[in-house]
């Protein structure tokens, strides 16, 4: 019998510790003999770094050693984890990140020195002692700024500020298709930058053990391997076997925890120096200039259709910010992630994308909830829409009659991915009733005699996640594996320690993982356990981004339970005397078919440990399997979101009214999780579509650098949100699942616009880039009847 | 932070003392503003003089006077049945300042001693035409507010009290900037036996100020349509990323209607 | 050096801090209850939320030196004696009101002062508005709002007559 299996919304294990105050954060850790750092960061945003001068701060209470760019000439840069080539075949212009600045400065942030101390507070006080000759060099901020003839170049070595001019998809085609349509619509759009705002704050304790020569990091981090891999081999050349990272409970990442920071090398090393742990933790303001940024792209795109309103053709430019350097996923966001999205859930035959890369005195930008996948979304849906009121055309309909049928699956794109399987119907037609799409003339109208503009607007979306099959992954310029791995240790009395790869920063693994574990081998969940975050007691791994953690992590399990099972039944033939074809596994039972004869779980894992009676000769004792699960390709989640809006003309407020998802994610483990990650997903959506702007002015300082001043979505700004469920499954995996972690951050953003857009009708509003704000609704409304201004 | 000394004194002379003898002296009231400031390292106080002792956390409801200690949290002032009685607008408005947390800890004097140009409580003690007490003298509100962050307080003069005389009906309005929440526009209208009287925060590039053309359409005429046709200047108003300077001026229009429609 | 001595969780404690220590860091640092999140600077996020003398405050905009003498209540103290959870604990865990769990501990704490300080009843609307001083980037809200909705009667002993939907 097996109790809260797949398909149960088992209450999560997690919570306990949570509620009652006893997770344990980086922040919460501390190691005997601590000190602690502070890094003095560039206030400019570009600046030669003529002089450092240390000497007044060294004598400062409590400074145990200040360290600055020069002490890091020996080490590596922070590597990146994806290359991408140019159309001409050159491959990306990739310059030196280094530890602690070195020569200049390229952003406010960048870490110019880091003053260990006996105290927090000491720390602070002598890095106010450092006396800095920074002499200021002309800054860019803005794609525009950057790209501009005679621009200040951020590197030297990257002429134009072009990190690298990318395309995909055939060109030919798309011209053929442009020359044959009846119409071509064009659209120019900005996709806002984003600050990720995990609520906690990156934190880090570097730590050295004299004794074994061996370094820990304690970090806030999504992939702890990743991050051992890539700061051990690239930065600081220290072997795996002593170097052990370890991220305990991380308090949300949403991308902005996958990549290799600086202070995390900084530390490591550091505390090599001087033979102490050294802790670091980030405050807010720290976190709004040195987490890696999320989105800010600039695009133009056209759209060519037949006279129907069949897509013929799709032709996108598109300008991406990398910020001062590039972080470890940044290439890959604006052309894997999202270029190749580009078809959405169409059935356009030709489209042809092509992406500049630029380097701007900013943070890094890379990826963020989504990473790629809603800017191709938000990009296809508002060009929809739009190409819907110009050929004077339903929303739903000219949707209807692109979508790619469900009799299509597998579909090939024409930009790279093979769809496995999918239903854009049934979720389309799912939402549409759901969000009651036909009863809302008369809201509208019920919403006019109040005064105010209530819009409806319809996303669909289909994205790739699940990442990524190694082989295919590494064709397109990833530098590392991206498989996953799972060890599933049994234990003598028949308990089951699971070791993975994923991590766990508020997915709920501890409990979605046991109910993988509790179906497959029939075992109670309190007899279970999750371990992941710790390279020093898990195998391997590449962490958790990209939905992957069920799609991948999860199939890695599938697989070594498989190997337990495999084992177990010849372990259970020896017993009970029969033939191992013979021996059936269910409900945590082996059992020869066709008798009543039968092994508990519990049974044959001691059998396994105790080997008294055991095929000694051809099977070794005990009970732990590892599989390293490598996709085959990746998932294809997709789905609708409806939002309804209401704007006050007033003072161009946009209320969320509603907000409806009816999402397609393969099999869903456990529904409670599910539901909590696409309410989630959305919420961020709903942020960047209202509310959420990282703005620098043009020389390069962050105007929106606070909690103050950006605006991060509060509980009044977000509406219930309804999630629906269309299953299809994934054809690939073992699971069937597909993941969820993105949907929500994908699909919603251009619901919401294209809702403000709908409710604007009557202001000759053709598009409206995010956020919408209340001054950018009014100054639309505003322009549009002038003499309001004046009333 | 930078450390400092503290002083919680138990008498009101022995905290005027402890703040006159020393000039980096700063007092602590709420704290909602200063310990954040004191955080970012943007202020460097010898001491730090809570006034949390004084016996200054009251309401009274006295003579036709309404009248509040400077030590009286925003939550006490809009849950207080006397307030809501009096000036169920200033009830209101302390109930919308800041988040419930800040509201146990946030006082009116202390927000009217920062004089925050986008505070909320500065429209309400301008428009309500309140006076000021303090340990040294009684202040009118005319002459109490003197640009942002500036007021008619002499350094180490402590707000004691204010005082607030009941209006025929007054209400407040307020815009909140999406990121803060503090007033992006907030308008406090009044109407009084003497006249009516309306202030402005949040949108002035000076600090809180009185809108005399609001205020003498409105003497003519108490409805929110008194106010079509009469522009706020745009050239007063502050911009940042949030709203330009001619969005603020509409929503000063936009507000005072409000307000005005929900006068009582 | 100040010496400061109050109640914290039903306990008394007595530290000597600096006077510029928060009171945040006191009961992180030197009390050693970790519960207690630090998410922001600007006293926006309120992962900090604690009750002193029965209201909720943000122990990050508070110094140690204020709490003198307070009674003061962090997550910890909420679990009951026999390890049973606080009905608004338990609601949270019952409608998933938590991913990450670092906004918790003061998203808790803020809504048992929201539902303690509204016996009248609660309307969403009324929750929503009453969580301003929190952020959650995680769940959407959405849960959250539905555990305080269902902790109100258990809090109460009856039912909530504003129904919040």
């Amino acid at each position: 019998m097996v109790v809260d299996g797949i398909g149960a919304s088992v209450k999560r294990k997690e919570d306990l510790r949570f509620l009652s105050g006893r997770g344990n954060y980086v922040d919460d850790m501390n190691r005997p003999g601590q000190t602690f750092a502070h890094f003095l960061r560039s206030d400019v945003p570009h600046g030669k770094l003529n002089k450092v001068d240390i000497s007044a701060a060294l004598k400062m209470p409590g400074v145990v050693a200040i360290f600055t760019g020069d002490d890091f000439t020996g080490v590596g840069g922070i590597p990146c984890g994806w290359q991408i080539h140019s159309k001409d075949g050159t491959p990306m212009v990739e310059p030196r990140h280094p530890v602690l600045a070195a020569g200049k400065v390229r952003h406010v942030g960048d870490p110019i020195a880091m003053v260990v101390a006996e105290t927090k507070q000491q720390a602070k006080d002598a890095a106010e002692a450092i006396i800095l000759d920074i002499e200021t060099l002309p800054a860019v901020a803005g794609l525009t700024a950057a790209l501009a003839a005679g621009a200040p170049l951020v590197h030297d070595e990257a002429a134009g500020n072009i990190c690298f001019d990318w395309h995909i998809g055939d060109k030919a085609a798309v011209e053929a298709g442009f020359a044959k349509a009846h119409k071509i619509v064009r659209l120019d759009l900005v996709n806002n930058r984003l600050v990720p705002n995990a609520m906690e704050p990156r934190a880090a304790i570097g730590d050295y053990d004299v004794s074994s020569g061996e370094y820990t990091l304690y970090t806030t981090s999504q992939n702890p391997h990743v991050i051992r891999l890539l700061m051990g081999a690239f930065v600081l050349s220290i072997p795996e076997h002593k170097l052990r990272v370890v991220a305990p409970d991380v308090g949300g990442g949403f991308g902005s925890k996958i990549f290799h920071y600086a202070e995390e090398a900084a530390l490591t090393w550091a505390a090599g120096k001087v033979k102490r742990p050294i802790k670091w933790t980030a405050d807010r303001t720290e976190a709004f200039i040195t987490d890696a940024h999320g989105r800010d792209h600039i695009s133009t795109a056209e759209l060519a259709l037949d006279a129907e309103g069949h897509f013929l053709a799709l032709k996108v430019n598109t300008q991406a910010n990398m910020g001062a350097y590039l972080s470890t996923f940044a290439p890959s966001v604006p052309t894997y992630l999202s270029a190749t999205l580009l078809a959405g859930v169409y059935k356009t035959p030709a489209i042809y994308a092509e992406v500049k890369a630029v380097f701007t005195n900013t943070v890094p930008v890379d990826a963020y909830r989504g990473a790629g996948r809603p800017e191709a979304t938000f990009l296809l849906e508002r060009i929809v829409d739009v190409a819907a009121r110009e050929m004077n055309m339903d929303r739903v309909e000219i949707r209807k009659k692109n979508f790619i049928p469900k009799e299509a699956f597998p579909y090939q794109t024409p930009i790279a991915l093979q769809y496995d399987s999918g239903d854009y119907m049934a979720t389309f037609d799912g939402c549409l009733k759901a969000a009651d799409y036909a009863g809302f003339e008369a809201r509208r109208k019920a919403s006019a005699a109040k005064g105010k503009l209530r819009g409806i607007g319809i996303s669909t979306y289909v994205e790739a996640c699940g990442i990524a099959p190694s082989a295919v992954a590494g064709a397109l310029g990833a530098r590392a594996g991206l498989y996953e791995v799972a060890n599933i240790r049994v234990h003598p009395t028949g308990s089951v320690t699971v070791f993975t790869g994923a991590h766990s920063h508020g997915q709920g693994h501890e409990t979605t993982f046991a109910q993988l574990v509790s179906e497959q081998l029939g075992v109670a969940h309190d007899m279970i356990d999750i371990v992941h975050g710790d390279t020093g007691k898990v195998p391997f791994g590449m962490g958790t981004y990209g939905s992957r953690s069920l799609s991948v992590g999860g199939s890695a399990m599938v697989k070594a339970m498989d190997k337990i099972i495999d084992k177990g039944k010849k372990i259970a033939a020896h017993l009970m005397e029969a033939d191992v074809h013979d021996i059936e596994f269910k409900d945590g039972k082996f059992s020869v078919v066709g008798t009543d004869k039968a092994k508990t779980f519990g049974e044959i894992a001691l059998t396994a440990y105790v080997p008294h009676n055991y095929p000694i000769e051809e099977l070794e004792p005990g009970l732990e399997e590892t599989a390293f699960y490598d996709p085959k390709n990746f998932t294809y989640p997709g789905g609708c979101h409806i939002a309804e809006v209401e704007i006050d003309p007033d003072t161009g407020t946009v209320s969320m009214i509603s907000f409806t998802a009816v999402d397609d994610i393969g099999r869903v483990i456990n529904p409670m999780i599910v539901e909590g990650q696409v309410q989630g997903g959305i919420a961020q959506g709903i942020g960047q579509a209202l509310l959420e702007h990282a703005i620098y002015d043009e020389s390069g300082q962050l105007l929106s650098g606070s909690m103050m001043d950006y605006t991060m979505p509060r509980a009044d700004d977000i509406p219930n949100i309804s999630v629906g469920m269309e299953v299809t499954l994934c054809t690939h995996n073992p699971l069937g699942s597909k993941g969820v972690g993105e949907v929500g951050a994908i699909g919603s953003p251009p619901a919401v616009i294209n809702a403000v857009v709908d409710a604007l009708r009557d202001y000759g509003v053709r598009h409206v880039d995010m956020p919408a704000t209340p001054a950018k609704i009014w100054a639309l409304i505003d322009a549009y009847h002038p003499k309001m201004a004046a009333e | 932070m930078y450390d400092f000394t503290y002083a919680k004194p138990a008498s009101l002379a022995d905290a005027a003392k402890a703040l006159g003898a020393d000039a980096e002296a700063k007092a602590l009231a709420g704290g909602m503003t200063f310990i954040p400031v004191l955080k970012q390292r943007l202020n460097k106080p010898s001491t730090v003089v809570d006034l949390s002792a004084l016996g200054l956390n009251y309401i009274k409801l006295e003579g036709g006077k309404l009248m509040i200690g400077a030590m009286t949290p925003h939550g006490s002032v809009a849950a207080s049945a006397d307030v809501k009685k009096a000036i169920p607008a200033l009830a209101e408005l302390a109930g919308n300042i800041g988040d419930r947390q800040v509201r146990y800890r946030g006082t009116i004097g202390g927000s009217l001693a920062n004089n925050d140009p986008s505070a909320c409580y500065p429209s309400a003690v301008l428009a309500l035409g309140a006076t000021i007490k303090t340990n040294e003298r009684s202040i009118a509100t005319d002459d109490y507010f003197q640009g942002m962050f500036t007021t008619a307080l002499n350094p180490g003069e402590i707000i004691t009290e204010v005082q607030f005389p009941i209006p025929e009906k007054a209400a407040y309005a307020k815009f909140a900037n999406p990121a803060s929440r503090y007033a992006m526009v907030g308008v406090f209208v009044a109407k009084t036996a003497g006249g009516v009287r309306v202030a402005v925060t949040g949108a002035g590039q000076n600090g809180v100020f009185r809108h005399a053309a609001f205020e003498a359409a409105l003497a003519k005429s108490f409805t929110p349509d008194a106010l079509n046709g009469i522009a706020t200047p745009v050239g007063d108003m502050n911009a940042d990323i949030h709203g330009s300077a001619a969005y603020r001026a509409h929503l000063v229009g936009v507000m005072a209607k409000r307000a005005v429609a929900a006068a009582k | 050096m100040p010496q400061i001595s109050l109640t914290v969780n039903g306990k008394p404690a007595s530290a000597t801090v600096e006077a510029r220590t928060l009171l945040v860091e006191l009961l992180r640092d030197k009390l050693h209850l970790t519960g207690t999140h630090v998410g922001c600077d600007t006293s926006q996020c309120g992962a900090c939320t604690v009750q002193v003398d029965g209201m909720s405050v943000k122990s990050c905009t508070m110094l140690a030196v204020q709490a003198d003498g307070a009674n003061v209540l962090t997550i910890e103290g909420l679990v009951n004696a026999d390890g049973s959870l606080h009905p608004m604990q338990a609601m949270f865990r019952e409608y998933h009101a938590l991913q990450c769990g670092y906004c918790t501990p003061g998203m808790v704490m803020s809504a048992i002062d929201l539902v303690e300080t509204h016996p009248e009843g609660l309307s969403e609307e009324q929750i929503r508005h009453g969580l301003e001083g929190n952020l959650c980037r995680c769940t959407g809200y959405h849960n959250i709002v539905k555990a305080i909705a269902a902790a109100w009667p258990l809090m109460h002993n009856k039912a909530l007559p504003v129904a919040a939907e």
